[in-house]
């Protein structure tokens, strides 16, 4: 112990500090850390449509501190903008650019006014198509009318009236293949207006078509379902949706979510909720779901981190995803409840274990001091999720188990009391409610 | 005077050859001659004797004091009335205990008049218990009495009587008036416990309109729920009567906000929060209960400590309830201690406080006597809410009106309630 060598030294304090068996002997090495900033282009190739360029945008507008990347994100943005026939966009991205980008990242209008000319036409032609169809009363045409209308709307940026008019072809769908169509683009379109209540409704609406189902558009449906629930702060659903998720999805739900995501969200909302149990057999063990964390090897690691006891590790890889995470246009606003999450029950797991535990220690193996951490548990022994004390003066934490004899006695003599006083409190009432009817009907007569 | 001196003669001869009925009818024929002569009729009293003929003293010493009294009237007539109560047969004034309670109304009044409180104490005790039907009982005469130990401040009196359950009311502002007097007594005693009980039932009493008693009741109510269980429940139970439900709030504002307050738990919000409603709280005499609710702050804050620590520094107490320094926090846990609020020990050298389980194992004998008796109070209570329970449902006027009630399906349906209840 004492007067060894150095380099043995570091190294028990480590295996001090883990608070749980290695399940394999293997020496635990340090991986790749991605702490370095987000490539803007790897990440925006994963997705496609508007998704791409709100994305962008929003990365933009979280990124001000960095110009580098701020720019960077606005002239992607411009670009997929000039690609599609949104004026709406292009003329905020313009905004935003202010110039710096150079010439050929200003204002076109001359690229606007022929767009703008060219989806007036376009509206008036689909617009005496519809009618035409209307008049005929064939139902199919009306149905593709009302898409294609939809659909227009939707390249234009006028998602309200896509997705007025995906609901109106709801009354001339004939087989379920048209239905699972309609309830997929309303499903797209309120997701971009950020209307989740309608996600749910046409989802489950698509979820009790029996037949015309496949496997891609079941996964489509669960990481919708799984985005809706996670901004309804519903997290262990929203796990379940994302952990229910095929690898059939693949990339085929770019103009929404990339995989990647749904190992992250998945991911992390597991952590937040799960019980030991339920993270093993749903998360570590499932078969499905490895593929989608093969594409992010650092949440796959946090959560192994995690599982084994290795709390040091876990948080820093927690901390290193935090600042990439933030900029992620549907996680951001929870990040820190479920980070907060992630590290109480970090806590809690450390002590459970125990009868009495140094809170040097444990500081250390949290990366805390001694004073932050004592307030910490304070907060989760006052909730009654540790069931614990403190010795401050030892900064020693000891397990209290109650006793359950003295408990009950206890109960028992407050329930008794309470009795007492309630049985004699409504008697006394009832007498008063009698008495009161008695002068009412001794009125009456 | 000839119609008196008759009376008189009467009241004296029938007494003793114990014909009280006629008596009886004799004197409340003779009412109006009484009132008549009311001024004069002091002498009379010292030819009748108080405990024989009892009927007859009440009836004129209820015409003397009748009318408004000087004070030196109200100085000759408080002893006679004392001596009265004091001597008086039960069965003979429980033929007219309305005039009973009235005499001892204006007896209270006299006393009062005369601003000797603690007179009246006695006496009056002595007449609820002569003219209670049973120790279940409430009279009129019991909030009177109340009010007289609270301006008295003989506080020990008034708890004697509170002890007692009552289950029968005559009038229900009777009960809100000795509910709410009972209440500040206990106060006054520091049985906090009781005081809640006796509030609480006056917030819950069923009425039809929202009366001042109610409202200063559930003023105070708030208080004591604060000092007594470090907690406050805006919500009222459901039992209570809509109209309080719906109105006690809005009349005590100040209150209410003092308690969201006092569950935050920052003294220093709390304090200036009482010095902007200082004057409120002066008006309806309640800035000694606040301070109380301030000091139990600081209680609440330290037993909330020994639920998460085992040991702690004198210093860390301090910081943590935000009191000035460990000398202070040493003496609100030093008074604790010793009041039985929590279980700890100080030691002085490291300026550490260790706190202990309760000691409490309920193996003693002691322990096992009280379960015991417990159970047999409350085997007492089941038997009678049962026999009440089977009164009312045998009532005529119950039946009559659950079988108006009654949905009717089809004539052949099978009856519950005897067709001769159908009114």
């Amino acid at each position: 112990m004492e007067g060894d060598d150095d380099t043995s030294g570091p190294m028990i304090d480590d295996e001090i500090y883990a608070n749980g068996v290695d399940g394999d002997n293997e020496k635990r090495s340090r991986p790749i850390m991605s702490s370095e900033q987000l490539d803007i282009e790897a990440y925006a190739s994963l997705y496609s449509g508007r998704t791409k360029i709100m994305r962008l945008l929003f990365i933009a507008q979280r990124s001000q501190s960095n110009e580098a990347m701020e720019l960077e994100a606005l002239r992607m943005a411009y670009d997929e903008i000039k690609k599609g026939e949104n004026t709406q966009l292009h003329r905020e991205v313009v905004q935003k650019i202010v110039g710096r980008l150079g010439p050929e990242y200003g204002m076109d209008v001359a690229w606007c006014d022929t767009v703008d000319r060219r989806a007036e036409q376009k509206k008036e032609k689909l617009e005496n198509e519809l009618n035409a169809y209307r008049t005929n009363l064939i139902k199919e045409s009306i149905r593709m009318g009302y898409n294609d209308f939809g659909d227009f709307y939707y390249a234009h940026g006028q998602l309200g009236d896509a997705f007025k008019s995906y609901v109106r072809t709801r009354d001339y769908c004939t087989t379920s293949k048209h239905i699972v169509h309609m309830c997929m683009s309303s499903t797209l379109v309120s997701i971009e207006m950020g209307q989740f209540t309608h996600v749910t409704s046409y989802i489950t609406k698509a979820e009790q078509i029996p037949d015309a189902l496949d496997p891609v558009t079941v996964a489509k449906l669960r990481c919708a379902a799984g985005l809706a629930h996670l901004e309804s702060k519903k997290y262990k659903l929203a796990a379940r949706k994302f952990l229910e998720t095929g690898p059939e999805l693949g990339n085929h739900y770019n103009e929404v979510i990339a995989p990647q995501d749904v190992a992250t969200y998945g991911g992390l909302c597991a952590l937040a909720t799960f019980d030991r149990m339920e993270l093993k057999n749903k998360v570590i063990d499932n078969l499905n779901f490895r593929n989608f964390l093969e594409l992010v090897p650092e949440v796959r690691e946090l959560i192994n981190d995690f599982y084994s006891s290795h709390y040091a590790s876990c948080l820093d890889y927690l901390g290193n995803l935090k600042a990439n995470l933030l900029l992620d246009i549907h996680l951001h606003d929870h990040l820190e409840t479920l980070y907060g999450q992630i590290r109480h029950k970090a806590l809690i797991q450390y002590t459970h274990p125990f009868v009495s535990v140094d809170l040097h220690m444990m500081a250390n193996a949290f990366k805390t001091d001694v004073a932050g951490l004592e307030k910490e548990l304070e907060a989760l022994i006052t909730d009654n999720q540790v069931q614990a004390r403190i010795d401050s003066h030892n900064k020693v934490l000891y397990a209290r188990h109650a006793d359950q004899r003295n408990a009950t006695f206890q109960r028992v003599l407050q329930t008794g009391n309470e009795f007492d006083r309630d049985v004699k409190s409504m008697l006394l009432r009832v007498n008063l409610i009698k008495h009161e009817h008695n002068l009412r009907s001794s009125r009456k007569h | 005077m000839e119609p008196v001196q008759a009376l008189v003669a009467n009241i004296q001869g029938l007494s003793s050859s114990g014909d009280i009925p006629h008596l009886h009818a004799l004197l409340k024929q003779a009412q109006e001659s009484l009132y008549a002569e009311s001024t004069r009729l002091l002498p009379v009293l010292d030819q009748l004797d108080p405990a024989k003929h009892s009927l007859g003293y009440l009836y004129i010493l209820e015409a003397c004091s009748s009318g408004s009294i000087s004070k030196e009237q109200a100085s000759a007539l408080v002893l006679p009335i004392a001596r009265f109560i004091n001597s008086c047969a039960a069965e003979q004034i429980r033929l007219q205990p309305d005039k009973f309670i009235s005499v001892c109304k204006r007896f209270k009044d006299q006393v009062m008049l005369l601003e000797a409180p603690l007179r009246g104490v006695a006496p009056m005790l002595t007449a609820i218990r002569k003219i209670q039907a049973s120790s279940e009982h409430l009279t009129s005469l019991h909030p009177e009495f109340l009010l007289l130990c609270l301006l008295s401040k003989s506080y020990k009196a008034g708890y004697s009587i509170l002890d007692e359950d009552i289950f029968e009311v005559d009038q229900p502002r009777d009960l809100f008036l000795y509910c709410y007097y009972g209440g500040m007594i206990c106060i006054g005693q520091k049985r906090f416990r009781k005081a809640l009980e006796l509030l609480h039932n006056v917030v819950t009493s069923p009425m039809t309109v929202v009366n001042a008693i109610a409202v200063e009741a559930y003023k105070k109510h708030i208080l004591v729920s604060l000092i007594h269980n470090w907690n406050f429940s805006t919500s009222l139970p459901k039992y209570t009567s809509s109209v309080a439900q719906r109105n006690l709030k809005n009349f005590s504002q100040p209150y209410i906000e003092l308690a969201n307050c006092y569950v935050s738990g920052k003294i220093v919000d709390l304090e200036a929060l009482v010095d902007k409603y200082r004057e409120k709280y002066e008006n309806d005499n309640n800035l000694g209960l606040v301070k109380q609710v301030i000091s139990s702050m600081y209680k609440r804050n330290i037993q909330r400590l020994t639920q998460t620590y085992l040991t702690l520094s004198l210093q860390d107490i301090a910081n943590s309830v935000q009191l000035n320094s460990a000398k202070e926090a040493e003496m609100h846990v030093l008074r604790m201690i010793e009041d039985g609020e929590i279980f700890a020990t100080i030691n002085q050298k490291d300026g550490m406080v260790r706190f202990l389980e309760d000691p409490e194992q309920y193996k003693t004998c002691h322990m096992i006597e009280h379960i015991d008796s417990s159970i047999q109070r409350i085997m007492a209570l089941s038997r009678k809410l049962t026999a009440i329970d089977e009164n009312i449902s045998t009532d005529p006027l119950f039946m009559s009106k659950t079988g108006r009630e009654r949905q009717r399906f089809d004539f052949d349906d099978f009856d519950g309630v005897p067709q001769k209840f159908i009114i």
